[in-house]
């Protein structure tokens, strides 16, 4: 070989190494579970593959460049066609096609494997947002974007897990075969967590099925991975795996807590707030569940999301807002709020709704008048 | 009787002597192919720029992380409008444009077999472009889903600006199927005695494949289309689980178009990268017939991998495997191709001029993008690279360093042929060089990010990502700044310049090389004799 061929051989050896450095940076995850592993390997495979045949072809290319050139007086040969050179070059990768055939398909039947779950989690995903519930416990609930609008909008410091943190993780067990159910409320959504190598669609109307067995205890995080409306880039996923025996310390904390919950909620049915605190509770609940679509200042984005501000939900018939924010819109993206928020939450949001940006009605709204209407139905 | 045929030569006498008609009517009522094809052309060229001008929107946002400039919804519109128009209305319109210009001289006709269709299906793309662009100033803004418009996004989800967006499609779909017509009823009628298929040049074997493909695909998107329309305005549940419909159904509907699309991009691509290879190697190109094959085999394949695009859409294990193995197969005919560009340099008598520089980095880079898309097929690989910046790199190295660069390799190499002067070389020169490193930075970082973690689609993103991603605008902008160079060119090149010879490049042989400099505005009136 001639220094010059090595010059052209030299940068890509350097490229191919700095991609192959195990940083997180550069390259696809290792990840923490078994398939994790065997799909980084697969990708490392095809990967160096890739390469040989790049520094091949491109070698015989680079030669030929240097060495048949018109300046260096050569001669054209006329050649144009060798039956034997192509069916070589049609055999040989196909051979290699079939070599790499072997372990992806071994791994896909492993990923595609879901039976004798230990634990099963219904993942459910709605614009925009991920809902969690535990087959065999009593346990479920929404897990949202935690990262604060002030960090998106450049006023604040962005904190170190920017965008890839949220209110409420799901929490499951090391070392056990747990089995998401995954499906979406409106538009899909992807699930994916890149360290357990699990990405699978939410589809309105069906159900994936998708798993892991995490080896290590630890904070994985990951987005969704389907274009799915404005905020698609603001639906992370956070996952927290720990030993069986915290995990089921904490499930029995959670499914307490979630009783205490709903206990103070009946209490709640017979008091009644003031205005300024529905306001006060409104005003937050609002800017958390409402405004990704009708904007803090309640005017929404024309032709897209309407506006609550001198809407005539939010001003006439108390009824009908109160039936739109429970029950949602079907056929548009407003969703149902009354399965997803607290009588508390509910009341104070329509208050709230009723009263803020010179809406003004006066109506204070109480938890049980919206019980009341969730009774009715 | 003789009357007749006195009138019938006396109207071609004239019909000799007139050349193009002038002003403003002469390019709306043309039936000229090369008319027609400059039109092609330019229109092109304009998208790419307000493709261009939506992917730097995308890029200045993307600089930082954080919202800077931009909110959500518009970067949306941007990223599928900006998809929309590259795809339809560069990419096509760019090769329907060369198809134009030069299948009637590679196969010594007088013009395109149906002129007057000709002009229509040209006619007719503004339009779709204009109300497309339109609707981005509409309440609510333009379309939002992605140029792959999933259900239900496109449907319950999207705003009245859809609607504007379906008959865009169904313009730019009715456009391409008659260009596809007028290709094969070209090809198959008006060849010159002797210039028997396996005869014709590579280009037209892939222009005639690719017409194929149009023909068989436009329709089903013209399909997709439609039942987005009814399901969001009539009430029908095509797409929506709620009516018995599925939104998977959509999916597998629109890549059963979009596969064959990408192919329908790439073909005549390899067609023009197999007629300058050989010009300036000075060597027959190898393989002719392998070529030939391969380009067929690649059509037929495209139809049966459109899967690949889901497989996280939660396909039964057989389907997985099945879109898996077909996909790695379109590998080999792929390789097939680029070892013969290989072979036909090899021993030849190399010089670079800049359509030969354009289509040595398109080797290359092409080979590059192929290689990321041989990744992409290993399903469980897939799984990790599905919807990341991993797909971005892989789609663009193929459509611009692939599509693009054949398109400037076309546009320089027959340019000299087109307006009769030699262009300006060290501009030329320039406007390789910058778009060959400008592009690298663009594209290749995206592979890392993607890898990483970073999905695609999303107007912010985690601080990790925030280096490469400066890099890669960085390189945006350089390479949109790069492509005014171009037009620098291109607008000399028809103003003035070295005269250039009939052959134009020492190497190149061909009818299109027979006729003189600047093409006559009627050429081949009489057939030509192929030996």
């Amino acid at each position: 070989m001639t220094a010059k061929q090595l010059s052209w051989l030299v940068p890509t050896a350097v490229f191919a190494n700095s991609a192959m450095a195990d940083d997180m940076r550069l390259n696809l995850t290792k990840g923490v579970t078994d398939i994790s592993s065997s799909v980084y390997d697969l990708h490392m495979i095809i990967f160096y593959i890739c390469c040989v045949i790049a520094i091949l072809v491109f070698g015989v290319m680079f030669y030929s460049m240097l060495h048949h050139r018109k300046s260096k007086g050569v001669t054209p040969a006329n050649f144009h066609e060798s039956t034997k050179v192509e069916i070589i070059w049609t055999a040989v990768p196909f051979i290699i096609l079939i070599g790499m055939a072997f372990p992806a398909t071994k791994t896909l039947i492993e990923m595609e494997d879901t039976s004798d779950a230990d634990l099963t989690v219904q993942v459910t995903g709605s614009q925009w947002k991920w809902h969690y519930k535990y087959f065999d416990h009593d346990l479920e609930y929404y897990s949202l974007l935690a990262t604060a609008p002030q960090q998106i909008a450049n006023e604040r410091e962005k904190s170190e897990n920017y965008l890839l943190e949220v209110d409420r993780p799901l929490v499951i067990p090391v070392g056990k075969k747990v089995r998401f159910l995954i499906t979406s409320d409106d538009v899909i959504h992807s699930w994916w967590v890149p360290e357990f190598a699990v990405k699978k669609d939410a589809n309105p109307g069906f159900i994936n099925e998708s798993w892991t067995r995490v080896n290590e205890p630890g904070i994985y995080r990951g987005q969704c991975a389907e274009l799915c409306g404005k905020d698609h880039g603001f639906m992370p996923i956070v996952v927290i795996a720990k030993e069986q025996g915290d995990f089921d310390a904490w499930m029995k904390q959670e499914v307490e807590m979630a009783r205490i919950a709903k206990e103070e909620e009946q209490k709640l049915l017979a008091m009644n707030m003031s205005y300024d605190e529905l306001m006060k509770v409104g005003e937050k609940a609002y800017i958390a569940n409402c405004a990704a679509c009708h904007q803090v200042s309640g005017e929404g984005i024309p032709g897209v999301f309407p506006a609550l501000k001198g809407s005539k939900i939010a001003i006439e018939d108390l009824g009908a807002h109160i039936d739109i924010v429970v029950n949602g819109k079907p056929g548009s993206a407003m969703q149902g709020y009354g399965k997803q928020l607290g009588l508390k939450d509910l009341a104070a949001i329509v208050t709230y709704e009723r009263n803020a940006w010179g809406n003004n009605t006066g109506d204070a709204v109480q938890a049980a008048q919206i019980n009341a209407y969730l009774t009715s139905q | 009787m003789s009357s007749i045929e006195n009138s019938a030569t006396d109207h071609h006498d004239d019909h000799e002597h007139h050349g193009a008609p002038k002003g403003i009517m002469r390019w709306i009522l043309t039936t000229n192919h090369k008319d027609i094809g400059s039109l092609y052309l330019l229109f092109s060229l304009l998208m790419f720029f307000i493709g261009g001008a939506m992917a730097m929107v995308i890029r200045a946002e993307l600089f930082q992380p954080g919202l800077q400039i931009v909110e959500p919804n518009f970067f949306n519109q941007m990223t599928t409008v900006h998809g929309l128009i590259m795809v339809f209305g560069a990419v096509m319109p760019a090769f329907v444009g060369l198809a134009n210009w030069m299948v009637p001289m590679m196969i010594g006709a007088p013009d395109m077999a149906l002129p007057r269709m000709n002009n229509w299906s040209f006619w007719i793309l503004p339009f779709a472009f204009l109300i497309l662009l339109m609707s981005l100033f509409m309440e609510g803004g333009g379309p939002a889903f992605g140029w792959t418009f999933y259900a239900p996004l496109s449907t319950t989800y999207s705003g009245d600006s859809t609607a504007f967006f379906v008959f865009s499609v169904h313009i730019m779909g009715i456009s391409s199927i008659m260009g596809a017509i007028n290709v094969i009823v070209t090809i198959f009628n008006l060849r010159a005695p002797g210039m028997t298929f396996m005869k014709m040049p590579l280009f037209v074997w892939t222009w005639l494949i690719t017409a194929f493909l149009l023909i068989a695909v436009m329709p089903v998107l013209a399909g997709a289309v439609t039942m987005v329309l009814t399901d969001k305005y009539f009430a029908t549940s095509f797409f929506s689980a709620a009516g018995g419909g599925d939104p998977v159904l959509f999916q597998h509907i629109f890549w059963f178009f979009g596969h064959p699309e990408v192919y329908i991009m790439i073909l005549p691509a390899f067609g023009i990268i197999s007629q300058i290879v050989p010009t300036f190697s000075r060597k027959p190109l190898f393989g002719y017939s392998s070529m030939v094959y391969a380009t067929a085999s690649i059509a037929i394949l495209s139809f049966m991998v459109w899967a690949h695009h889901m497989f996280t859409t939660g396909m039964p294990l057989a389907g997985e495997l099945f879109f898996m193995y077909f996909t790695m197969l379109i590998s080999v005919p792929t390789g097939v191709k680029v070892f013969n560009w290989v072979a036909t340099m090899w021993r030849g008598a190399l010089t670079f001029e800049v359509p030969m520089m354009f289509s040595i980095a398109f080797i290359v880079l092409f080979t590059i993008g192929g290689l990321s898309g041989l990744m992409l097929a290993i399903t469980p690989a897939d799984f990790q690279y599905h919807d990341t910046y991993f797909v971005v790199a892989h789609f663009h190295y193929v459509l611009v360093t692939g599509a693009i660069f054949s398109i400037m390799a076309g546009a320089y190499y027959w340019l000299p042929k087109w307006t009769g002067h030699m262009f300006d070389e060290g501009l030329a020169k320039l406007h390789f060089w910058l778009s060959l490193v400008s592009v690298n930075v663009l594209f290749f970082p995206m592979h890392f990010v993607g890898l990483a973690g970073m999905p695609r689609r999303i107007p912010d993103y985690a601080t990790q990502f925030a280096d490469f991603n400066a890099i890669i605008s960085i390189g945006g902008f350089a390479f949109g700044l790069s492509q005014l160079l171009f037009v620098a060119v291109v607008y000399k090149c028809i103003k003035g310049g070295e005269k250039a010879t009939d052959q134009v490049w020492e190497g190149a042989e061909g009818l299109e090389w027979e006729v003189p400099s600047p093409a006559p505005y009627h050429t081949f009136e009489t057939p030509p004799t192929i030996k």
